[in-house]
C-alpha cells in the first residue's frame, strides 16, 4: 500500500505536484494517468524517495521510504529514465542492486530468465535496445520479489509483443496480491490493464475512481438520428416511449434504446431517415475533456495562424 | 539496512566497470615510468650540478617525480567513480536500493579508496625501488632516515587525490565539469601559485602543493614552507574533509537527478 498525503513539490515558482492525496492499494492494478507534464514522475520519485516533498508526507505500508530495511524487497520500481551503466552487464547491474539489500545471487539469474535477458546477460547494457532496457529495468524492479511494484510509462518504446508481456505480467503481479501502481499518458492503455484510476493534470487530482465507475460515468451510447420530417420523429418516438433530445445542429439523441428499435419503429411509421448512428463517446474523449483544462501545452489548433494575403509585403516595401 | 551489504554492491560496481582498470592502470604507469625516466637524466646531471644544488638534491623525491602527471589518472578515476553515478542515471536506482545517502556516499568512498590506497602504495614503492635503480651511485635507501616515511607518504598522497576528487565530483555530479576544474587546477594553477613569489604564500596551502611535502626528505637550501612533512599532509586531509563533507551535505540535500 502507498499513501499520499498533501504531497506537494515546488520547483522555485513553478508547482509540479500539487497537495496530493490518494492511497493505491494492494491486489489490483491503478492506473496513474495524466497528459505529459502532470507531475506523475515527479511523484513517483518522491514515493522513492528520490525527490524531496516541498510539503506533505508519502509512507510505503505505513513507513517513510527512508526508513525501510531493505526497501527493494518492499516496493520495486521501473522509472521513466534509463539508469543503467552503459559499460556494465546486465547481470552485474542487477548484482549490485541485489547486494546492496541483501538480495541473493541466485534471484539475479531468475529475474533475468523471468525478463527473458539470460543469453544476453553477460553483454555490456550499452548494446541494448530500448525494449531490452526496459526489460532489464522491470526486471531490477522484481528484484525483492517486493508486494509493491510501481512502473513509470512501461509500454514506451516496446513493441506489440513487449506491450502484451507488460500488460499480462502487470495482471499477473496484481492478481497474486501485490500493489501495482503504472503511470501512463494514455487512456487506451489503462483501459486495459487498470482496475481503479488515479488522474492528475498540472499536479493536481482529477479523479480516484475506479475504473468501471469512471467507464460508465464516462463514455455515454446513445444514438443519433437525422430525419427531414423531424416533427414526425419526435412523435412517433414519444408514442413509443422513447426519450429524444435536440442536439444543436438539428439532429436527435436517444439514450438507451438500440438503434434497430429506432429503425424498425421509423420504417413502420414511414418516416425518412437521413442518419441513424449508434455513438459512443470514447475513455480518451473522457479523459481528454477531464484534463482540458490542466493541459499546460496546447497545441494551438482552432487558432490558424492570420495568413499573410500575397502581395502584402510588396505592399508594405 | 546493513554497511556491509552496501560496501559489497559498491565493490561489484567498480569492479565491473572499464574506467575502473583503464584509470589504475594509467596511473601506475605514467608515474613508475616518468619517475624513472626522471631520475636517469637526474643521474647523469648529477656531475654538472653546483654544490648548492648537490647539497639539496634529494633522490627519493626525484623517483616520485612522475606523480604530477600519474595522479591526474587517479583524478579521473576518482571523478569517475562518483560521478558515472549522474552520467548514467543510475543514481536513481542506486538511492532506491540504499535511501540512506549517508551510508550510500560513505561506502562507495571507502571501497573507492580502500582500492586507491592499495594502488597508490603498491605504485609509490614500485616508483621508489625502480627510481633508485635509475639514480646508481646516488640513490637512497629505504632504511635511510626520513625515506621509509616519504615512500609511505607518496602512497597517503595520491590516495587523498583520489578521494579529493570524489569529494569534488559528489558536489558537482557532472563528470566533465568536475575534471574541467580539476585538472587544470592540479596540473597548471596548483603549479603557477606555488613557483610565483606573490602567491607563493598561498599557494602553499593548497591541497597538492602541502601534501607533496611529505614526500620530501632533504629541504631544499632556502625552504621557508611553514610546515612539516606531517603539517603537510594534514593541511591535505583538512582540503579532502572539506570536500567530502561538501559532496554529502549537497547529496543529502538535493534530489537525486
Amino acid at each position: 500500500m502507498i499513501e499520499l498525503e498533501g504531497l506537494t513539490k515546488r520547483y522555485g515558482e513553478k508547482v509540479a505536484v500539487r497537495d496530493l492525496t490518494f492511497t493505491v492499494r494492494p491486489g489490483i492494478v491503478t492506473g496513474f494517468l495524466g497528459p505529459n507534464g502532470a507531475g506523475k514522475s515527479t511523484t513517483m520519485r518522491m514515493i522513492l524517495g528520490l525527490d524531496h516533498p516541498t510539503a506533505g508526507d508519502v509512507r510505503i505500508d505505513g513507513t517513510h521510504y527512508d526508513r525501510l530495511q531493505d526497501p527493494l524487497t518492499y516496493i520495486g520500481a521501473l522509472l521513466e529514465a534509463k539508469g543503467v551503466h552503459p559499460g556494465r552487464s546486465a547481470y552485474n547491474h542487477l548484482l549490485c542492486l541485489a547486494q546492496s539489500n541483501g538480495i541473493p545471487e541466485r534471484r539475479v539469474h531468475e529475474v533475468l530468465d523471468a525478463v527473458g535477458l539470460t543469453a544476453v546477460a553477460r553483454k555490456k547494457a550499452k548494446g541494448f535496445s530500448l525494449g531490452m532496457g526496459q526489460r532489464l529495468g522491470i526486471a531490477a524492479a522484481l528484484l525483492g520479489d517486493p508486494r509493491i511494484m510501481m512502473f513509470d510509462e512501461p509500454v514506451n518504446g516496446l513493441d506489440p509483443e513487449g506491450i502484451h508481456w507488460i500488460r499480462t505480467l502487470m495482471k499477473s503481479l496484481a492478481a497474486q496480491g501485490r500493489t501495482v501502481f503504472v503511470s501512463s499518458h494514455l487512456m487506451s492503455e489503462m483501459a486495459l490493464t487498470a482496475e481503479h484510476l488515479v488522474v492528475i493534470g498540472q499536479g493536481r487530482l482529477l479523479a480516484d475512481t475506479s475504473m468501471a465507475d469512471f467507464i460508465a460515468r464516462n463514455s455515454r451510447s446513445y444514438v443519433r438520428v437525422r430525419s427531414p420530417q423531424r416533427e414526425l420523429l419526435l412523435d412517433v418516438l414519444h408514442q413509443a416511449g422513447i426519450t429524444a433530445v435536440e442536439s444543436g445542429d438539428g439532429t436527435l439523441e436517444v439514450d438507451g434504446w438500440e438503434a434497430e428499435r429506432i429503425g424498425e419503429l421509423a420504417a413502420r411509421e414511414q418516416v425518412v431517415l437521413h442518419e441513424l448512428s449508434p455513438q459512443r463517446a470514447s475513455l480518451e474523449e473522457a479523459f481528454m475533456r477531464l484534463t482540458a483544462e490542466s493541459v499546460e501545452y496546447h497545441a494551438h489548433t482552432g487558432t490558424p495562424a492570420p495568413v499573410q494575403a500575397w502581395g502584402d509585403g510588396w505592399k508594405r516595401g | 539496512m546493513a554497511a556491509a551489504q552496501v560496501v559489497r554492491s559498491e565493490w561489484t560496481k567498480i569492479r565491473s566497470v572499464a574506467s575502473t582498470m583503464w584509470t589504475l592502470s594509467l596511473a601506475v604507469v605514467v608515474t613508475i615510468a616518468l619517475g624513472m625516466l626522471i631520475s636517469a637524466l637526474s643521474r647523469n646531471e648529477f656531475d654538472g650540478m653546483s654544490t648548492r644544488d648537490r647539497l639539496s638534491f634529494d633522490p627519493t623525491f626525484i623517483s616520485f617525480a612522475g606523480m604530477g602527471l600519474g595522479q591526474l589518472a587517479m583524478i579521473v578515476f576518482g571523478v569517475l567513480v562518483v560521478s558515472n553515478e549522474y552520467s548514467t542515471g543510475m543514481i536513481r536506482a542506486s538511492l532506491a536500493a540504499v535511501p540512506r545517502r549517508g551510508t550510500f556516499l560513505l561506502s562507495k568512498l571507502a571501497v573507492a579508496t580502500a582500492l586507491a590506497l592499495a594502488v597508490s602504495m603498491a605504485t609509490s614503492f614500485a616508483a621508489f625501488f625502480l627510481g633508485q635503480a635509475m639514480l646508481g651511485e646516488h640513490k637512497a635507501s629505504i632504511g635511510d632516515d626520513g625515506v621509509l616515511r616519504a615512500v609511505l607518504g607518496g602512497g597517503l598522497y595520491m590516495t587523498l587525490i583520489a578521494l579529493f576528487s570524489m569529494g569534488v565530483a559528489a558536489m558537482l555530479r557532472s563528470p566533465m565539469l568536475s575534471l574541467g576544474i580539476l585538472m587544470p587546477f592540479f596540473f597548471l594553477i596548483s603549479n603557477i601559485l606555488g613557483n610565483v613569489d606573490a602567491t607563493k604564500k598561498v599557494g602553499q596551502f593548497l591541497p597538492d602543493q602541502a601534501g607533496s611535502k611529505i614526500m620530501q626528505v632533504v629541504t631544499p637550501l632556502d625552504d621557508d614552507t611553514p610546515y612539516g612533512p606531517w603539517g603537510g599532509l594534514g593541511i591535505m586531509v583538512l582540503w579532502v574533509i572539506a570536500a567530502v563533507v561538501g559532496g554529502y551535505v549537497l547529496l543529502k540535500r538535493r534530489d537525486a537527478q
